[in-house]
């Protein structure tokens, strides 16, 4: 089966990317700078975190041989295939940080890490410090002394070696499985399935250290005061259940379509069960991170949700809430995973309740207690962006074959029935 | 007319799901299947009802829910207002985070143990219970419809005797009460 972008879907996500470019102008205009830019990285973080978690799921069901994902093996890739765009525009945050136009990574200020500063240099825009006190260098006042504790793993040049070790791993393994897959179509056999098997589980161990130290990187760097163990599990976690919810509505809007025959009831109802789990999974990691951090009382690590419940307590809730009892008392039974007006409803849902997820983590870092709430346009931006990702995910899906053929596990995916 | 009971055994799974599919399109009612392991799909074939074991679980979780929000209560606020780590202990929702571990272990606890035990005595499985399946050899490599004549009361015992002959069948018993 085939399936091209209709010009009704093209229409209504370049409609959507013109919202986004507005919002985008405009948010520059009149939103926090900061916020402005801590709004791309939201937007960079939540749909690469997608297109990750995707390709995470494709190297899963490899190493694990799983049968029953063939037939929507195919959706998996496709929404991996939006990791370069993400990955574009982390880019632009990051190398907007690096210059210093932001100030979202507050560790990269050379002001916090050095105890000395020139005193001829005070005044000018770009002071001089040094480490040590040498002669006309004078006690510099913003130094900060745990994030100086912290340079030796968050400075800049470390961080960026690390970020291009990520980005290449992550394009080179969306590519190879994408072209593994491919050439699977054209050639058959077994044995690149048992190359995928060995990779996939390769993939596993990179992706098994990298979720957590990405996260440090790019998201617990954020407050960089704070750091808990639990944080590297719970962004994964949050990548996993979006990227499941998102695979699940695309197949349902696939099979209405009526081109995946052969995805019966069995696949949806596994793959509802995915996002019920992975929500449930979520929920218990951030559960586990608030309430080790709550319980022992540190100051070091309260401060993190003490900040969010005074400005973002009645939102952070909400979506807390929302995200966990959804999917877990909507999607409990098995009726309801094989209902598809009823998972489409709550798998839209919880994927704006993981943007806002995904926003928490965020925001609070950058903005503190000057939050005002969501400014118009920081939805504005998010649409644009859910714009292009619709787009670029229904191009690649229209880039190849709907079903994998000849993958030595298709007649079984096919026959599918719990 | 006596009640009569016809086994019929299969040496594999996917004759006896063949056999099933060919006895209910003639009109023949299988009363139950019995074999070594779970046998992939013979339910809706041979008009097994859903199971409800899934709603019992749901009700001892809650059950299990309740008894432990009431057994946090009443131990460490009511009873003996317990000061763990400085925290408040005077009032039940400002100490609920330290109780959700307990809350969630009591629950799985509950919903896990109640739904094993309804299913070994729903299947009367129970330790030390008479076995219920007809022939020892479906607990190794066998596999035995049950065909009830009182659930077949429109065909006469030579006529089910004569459908089932016309399966794959290994061997077949009949047996009067």
């Amino acid at each position: 089966m085939e399936f091209s972008v209709t010009n009704r879907g093209r229409i209504i996500s370049l409609l959507m990317m013109a919202i986004g470019v507005i919002s985008l102008i405009l948010g520059y205009m009149y939103q926090e700078h900061d916020q402005f830019w801590a709004n791309l990285l939201i937007n960079g973080l939540f749909f690469t975190f997608i297109s990750l978690g995707a390709l995470f799921f494709i190297a899963l069901q490899y190493a694990t041989e799983a049968a029953w994902s063939m037939m929507v093996r195919r959706i998996y890739e496709a929404v991996s295939r939006f990791l370069p765009y993400g990955i574009g525009l982390l880019l632009v945050v990051f190398i907007g940080a690096s210059l210093h136009m932001n100030h979202i990574y507050h560790w990269m200020d050379p002001a916090a890490t050095h105890e000395y500063v020139l005193e001829s240099s005070l005044g000018s825009g770009h002071p001089h410090f040094v480490d040590t006190l040498e002669e006309g260098a004078a006690v510099n006042e913003e130094y900060d002394s745990i994030i100086a504790g912290k340079s030796a793993f968050l400075n800049l040049p470390f961080w960026w070696i690390r970020n291009i070790i990520y980005f290449g791993i992550f394009l080179f393994f969306m590519n190879y499985f994408r072209k593994q897959s491919l050439r699977e179509d054209k050639e058959g056999g077994i044995n690149i399935h048992m190359t995928n098997y060995r990779r996939g589980a390769l993939f596993l161990v990179f992706f098994a250290v990298f979720s957590s130290t990405l996260s440090w990187d790019w998201v617990m760097s954020i407050d960089t005061h704070w750091f808990s163990t639990m944080f590297g599990w719970y962004t994964f976690s949050g990548m996993w259940v979006t990227s499941m919810i998102v695979s699940l509505i695309l197949v349902l809007y696939l099979k209405s379509k009526g081109l995946l025959p052969n995805v019966n009831d069995s696949h949806v109802h596994d793959m509802g069960k995915w996002v019920f789990a992975t929500s449930f999974l979520w929920t218990y990691l951030w559960f586990s991170q608030f309430m080790l951090i709550w319980y022992s009382d540190i100051p070091e690590e309260v401060t993190y949700f003490q900040s969010r419940f005074e400005t973002y307590g009645v939102p952070m809730f909400t979506m807390m809430f929302i995200n966990f009892a959804l999917p877990m008392l909507v999607l409990m039974s098995r009726d309801a995973k094989r209902n598809v007006r009823l998972l489409i409803t709550i798998s839209t849902i919880i994927f704006f309740g993981h943007w806002f997820d995904v926003y928490l983590m965020v925001i609070p870092g950058v903005m503190f207690e000057h939050w005002a709430g969501i400014h118009p346009t920081e939805i504005g931006m998010m649409i644009g962006f859910l714009g292009l990702f619709i787009l670029v995910t229904l191009r690649a899906l229209a880039s190849a074959r709907l079903v994998p053929e000849n993958s030595p596990y298709l007649e079984e995916s096919i026959q599918h029935s719990i | 007319m006596a009640n009569s009971v016809i086994y019929a055994m299969y040496d594999d799974d996917q004759t006896l799901i063949k056999a099933a599919k060919d006895l209910v399109a003639k009109g023949v009612r299988v009363k139950d299947c019995y074999s070594p392991f779970p046998i992939h799909g013979i339910d809706p074939i041979i008009g097994i009802k859903r199971t409800r074991l899934g709603i019992v679980s749901f009700m001892f979780g809650l059950g299990g829910l309740s008894l432990a929000l009431l057994g946090t209560w009443y131990f460490m606020i009511h009873d003996w207002p317990m000061n763990i780590g400085g925290k408040p202990n005077f009032a039940y929702h400002f100490n609920v985070p330290s109780f959700v571990p307990i809350l969630f272990e009591f629950t799985v606890f509950c919903a896990a143990h109640g739904m094993a035990f309804t299913y070994l005595i729903r299947n009367r499985t129970l330790p030390g219970m008479p076995a219920v399946n007809p022939d020892p050899r479906t607990t190794d490599d066998k596999f035995v419809l049950e065909i009830d004549s009182q659930e077949n009361y429109s065909m006469s015992a030579e006529d089910l005797m004569e459908a089932v002959k016309g399966t794959e069948v290994f061997e077949l018993n009949h047996k009067q009460y």
